[in-house]
């Protein structure tokens, strides 16, 4: 699962007759333990998620599970928003 | 399947219906020693791990399986607690 932080907004007219309706969100993934910014995602939104929220990202075809999307074409999916994240290094 | 550590929990109230009940982990890849190293990822925890923990995940489609009948969108499931390992070196 990819933790990332929602990054902007991505607008397409022209797409697949499935994606019609998806809200596309660009989130840039994030280093859950130094908040580093590694790369970026085109995602679809299933929980409603606003810009500058961290979320939790579902990738390859188990995005397909998220809610809604059975057999769309889609690779990555927000399922979650982030409230907390709790970490704890020392405890090996 | 590959071997990691726990190194955190992670909260989302807001998320797919799925996921409701489902523990969110922070984990790391361990090096030849065992210890966490590299960068930290999210799984979901099938067998309730905790934060210390070695465990073993899986990764893809089928980290959704241990789930099922429930349709997860999971791309990462931690399905084992690892007791000991034998061997000069961890598979890293």
């Amino acid at each position: 699962m990819i933790l990332g932080r929602v990054a902007g907004t991505v607008v397409a007219t022209r797409k697949d007759e499935k994606l019609e309706g998806t809200k596309l969100l660009l989130v840039q993934t994030t280093d859950p333990e130094s908040g580093a910014v590694t790369g970026y995602v085109i995602a679809v939104d299933t929980v409603g998620a606003g810009a500058g929220e961290t979320v939790i990202c579902v990738s390859g075809s188990s995005a397909r599970m998220a809610s809604g999307l059975k057999d769309h074409p889609v690779d990555t999916a927000i399922v979650g928003i982030v409230d907390t994240l709790e970490l704890d290094l020392n405890r090996d | 399947m590959r071997l990691a550590r726990v190194v955190g929990t992670l909260v989302a109230t807001v998320k797919d219906r799925a996921l409701e009940g489902k523990k969110i982990l922070i984990l790391k890849h361990v090096n030849e020693s065992g210890a966490a190293s590299g960068r930290a990822f999210v799984a979901l925890d099938s067998v309730g791990a905790g934060t210390g923990e070695m465990v073993y995940y899986v990764r893809g489609k089928e980290a959704s399986f241990p789930f099922l009948p429930d349709e997860v969108p999971a791309d990462a499931t931690i399905v084992g607690i690892v007791d000991s390992w034998d061997g000069k070196k961890v598979p890293v």
